[in-house]
């Protein structure tokens, strides 16, 4: 008899009825958007605040550098002795006073500006008027040794190496870049679903232990049967949760930028501002050019695929042990001990992912780990994007199922056994046994 | 074939504990069979055999004369003495799973369910959450959701425990119409007044062996000892008391009735018939009481688990 279809309806329903289940669903992204929206609305005011800054310039040489912005106005004071300066600063509630006493030795100007201020200013201030001074200092000693600065000027190159494989295949810095986030994004998305769903199947086990129903249910399917009803349908679950997520988060993400009329995705700071006005419009052209060149260059399809599969492999593989432990305890206090061993081999995969594959997706460090069952589907999640020849997926796949096939056995035994031991805290010499009851 | 489940020297280890030694039982059809231990004797293990949860070692188990394959589990009701429900799904909905998961279809369990939630009047439980159920009623649930398919073969491990004595005597009354409508019950108690009102049939398992087997009637004339409990009433109760004692092995007896001068309780011989005693003490008082001694379900119970 088939029950595996009744269980798996079971245990989804279970799930997405239960009602901290439903408040997590659309709750997680309304407070996440909220929260973005509020920093957003945040940084947005602090920006919307003009300052005045004026400028009080003994030498002559730096008062001009400071052009205004938006948000920031540079006033400069002609000839006026400092203190009358501080006074009419404070008077006409100023931000600040730039002052730069004059010098006989421009090379010891370093040392005579001073910034007054009511409040303290911020780091991004001061280092704004720095930069503007430092340029234009250096700018005046270039001069004075006779250099010409257009000619500097002029000479500024920019490299940009154009990339090709000996296939043809053109690839940029910005390629590397998606194929970086693409990849991250798939096993970082493989971490925390397991994580997460891991632990709930886990707390299921557990709960059908503690409410003692177990036995009832275990005088009609077989464990193993259960085991993998209670797997698929807490994944499905999760599923749901996370398409909920994603679909709700985009959502509210539009609403909340069309009602606050912010583009939430480009929230600017000062610092964003300046090399914005850095970068020319060509160049940003270029950018989205490659972006969309790069987007189209990944290997789509194999991504996809990959994805699907070693997903569903990585998942399955680790919510089989996590079953395991939940069958092994008698509640979630137990649970520590064997967490480790689980927890280790998928933090080791992510820092893997994040520390060598950046920096050398083919080496043998990244190649090795995206062979290892426990370790590659993060892994291999992670390298894809860089290409990786069919045959090494394959392989890993293979390995993948064989050892997800062995820990579904294992699982199973001990799932087997566990789910009717009450009352002892079973440790590791005695989970080996019950594999040969 | 008049047994409908034989367990045929079934043995089984966990690890180096041998849980199961050689136990052989057979249930005969249409009968309430009683399986009795200390705790941690191995009834359990057995119990979970017989419902294909645990594989035995050696040994093997017929239903209806064909070894156990895994389609017999709708031919089995089992109610676990650890029992509970999943407690925040609602009663009817949580029946409905479990009788689909014993192979019935979903209309058909509704319709049983709601002929025994009338029977039981807890009609107005359906939509209820288990978790707002009182321990009592939640066992009524288990209790239906083990019958509901109509097995041949029901077991029940401590089914009264949780129970008001209303409840109790309700259940029990279940039980025996079920039997009489031809299900076979394997049960498992503690309670030995429950064994003798029950029971056919017993075996009592002891640190894992078969140490007795027989029908409750047989382990009884098996267990007495030939004595009577006797009342008497005479002008001289210390003469009668003293030549009775003169020729028979007494003790003290403990029963109620009206006034008698004498009691006691008199073990014959093994060749002396009853009569013997009678014509004996007819000659010396008045005879009041005159009752065989049958041994108690709790007395074998006990005198077994000590012996061994």
């Amino acid at each position: 008899m088939n029950h595996l279809p009744l269980i798996i309806k079971r245990e989804y329903l279970n799930k997405v009825r239960n009602k901290s289940f439903i408040v997590m669903t659309f709750l997680s992204p309304i407070i996440m958007i909220a929260l973005i929206a509020v920093v957003a609305y945040l940084s947005q005011m602090s920006n919307d605040k003009q300052r005045t800054i004026s400028i009080v310039d003994e030498t002559g040489l730096v008062g001009d550098v400071f052009e205004s912005s938006e948000y920031t106005t540079y006033t400069l004071l002609d000839n006026l002795p400092f203190d009358a300066a501080k006074e009419l600063v404070k008077g006409n509630n100023n931000f600040g006073l730039l002052y730069i006493k004059k010098s006989a030795d421009t090379t010891k100007l370093v040392e005579r500006i001073n910034f007054y201020s009511d409040e303290s200013p911020s780091l991004s201030i001061i280092s704004g008027l720095e930069r503007h001074i430092e340029k234009r200092l250096s700018d005046v000693k270039l001069q004075n040794e006779g250099v010409d600065i257009e000619q500097i000027r002029a000479s500024k190159t920019r490299v940009n190496i154009a990339q090709e494989t000996f296939e043809g295949e053109k690839t940029s810095k910005i390629d590397s870049y998606l194929k970086l986030a693409f990849g991250g994004a798939a096993g970082y998305l493989l971490f925390m679903f397991i994580i997460i769903y891991g632990n709930m199947i886990m707390r299921s086990v557990i709960e059908e232990k503690t409410s003692r129903i177990i036995e009832i249910i275990i005088s009609s399917v077989k464990p193993i049967q259960l085991m993998m009803g209670k797997i698929i349908g807490t994944s499905l679950a999760g599923v749901t949760q996370f398409v909920i997520w994603i679909i709700l988060g985009g959502v509210l993400l539009s609403v909340v930028s069309a009602i606050f009329g912010v583009d939430l995705m480009q929230i600017q700071s000062p610092q964003q501002e300046m090399i914005n006005q850095a970068m020319t419009a060509s160049d940003a052209q270029n950018m989205a050019q490659e972006l969309i060149t790069g987007f189209i260059n990944l290997p789509i399809l194999n991504l996809c695929v990959a994805f699907l599969f070693f997903f569903i492999g990585g998942y399955l593989l680790y919510s089989s042990l996590y079953a395991a432990i939940g069958a092994a305890v008698d509640n979630e206090t137990d649970t520590q001990q064997f967490m480790m061993p689980i927890i280790m081999p998928l933090v080791l995969a992510v820092y893997v992912g994040v520390f060598t594959v950046i920096e050398d997706p083919h080496g043998t460090v990244s190649t090795v780990f995206s062979f290892i069952p426990f370790t590659s589907p993060v892994v291999m999640l992670m390298r894809i994007p860089f290409g990786v020849p069919i045959w090494q997926q394959l392989l890993s796949f293979a390995i993948l199922v064989c050892t997800f096939v062995f820990t579904v056995w294992f699982a199973a035994k001990i799932y087997r056994v566990g789910i009717l031991m009450y009352g002892k805290k079973p440790t590791y010499k005695e989970l080996f046994k019950w594999l040969k009851y | 074939m008049n047994n409908l489940l034989v367990a045929n020297s079934v043995s089984k280890s966990f690890g180096d504990f041998k849980a199961l030694n050689n136990v052989s039982i057979e249930v005969a059809k249409g009968s309430i069979f009683g399986l009795l231990g200390p705790n941690g004797a191995g009834k359990t293990t057995l119990i979970r055999i017989i419902n294909q949860i645990t594989m035995p070692d050696a040994g093997e188990i017929l239903l209806d004369g064909a070894p156990l394959k895994p389609h017999n589990i709708r031919d089995i009701g089992y109610l676990p003495e650890e029992r509970g429900l999943y407690k925040s799904m609602k009663v009817g909905e949580q029946a409905i799973y479990l009788a689909q998961l014993k192979g019935l279809t979903k209309q058909e369990a509704k319709d049983r369910l709601k002929y025994w939630f009338d029977k039981l009047d807890i009609g107005d439980w359906w939509n209820k959450k288990i978790q707002e159920l009182s321990k009592g009623q939640a066992q009524k649930i288990q209790f239906i959701v083990t019958v509901l398919h109509r097995p041949k073969l029901l077991i029940f491990d401590e089914p009264f425990s949780g129970f008001d004595p209303i409840n109790a005597s309700l259940i029990k009354d279940e039980i025996l119409q079920l039997r009489d409508e031809g299900a076979t019950v394997i049960f498992s108690t503690h309670r030995m007044e429950s064994v003798e009102e029950l029971c056919d049939h017993i075996a009592l398992i002891h640190k894992s062996n078969k140490v007795l087997d027989g029908k409750l009637t047989d382990v009884k004339r098996q267990f007495k000892t030939n004595t009577f409990e006797v009342g008497l009433q005479s002008s001289n109760p210390e003469e009668v008391t003293r030549l009775i004692k003169e020729q028979f092995e007494v003790f003290p007896a403990t029963f109620r009735n009206l006034s008698d001068d004498v009691k006691m309780n008199i073990k014959l011989p093994q060749n002396t018939s009853p009569n013997d005693l009678l014509s004996f003490l007819t000659s010396k008082a008045e005879i009041h009481h005159f009752v065989e001694v049958i041994p108690s379900a709790n007395d074998i119970f006990i005198q077994t688990v000590k012996n061994n």
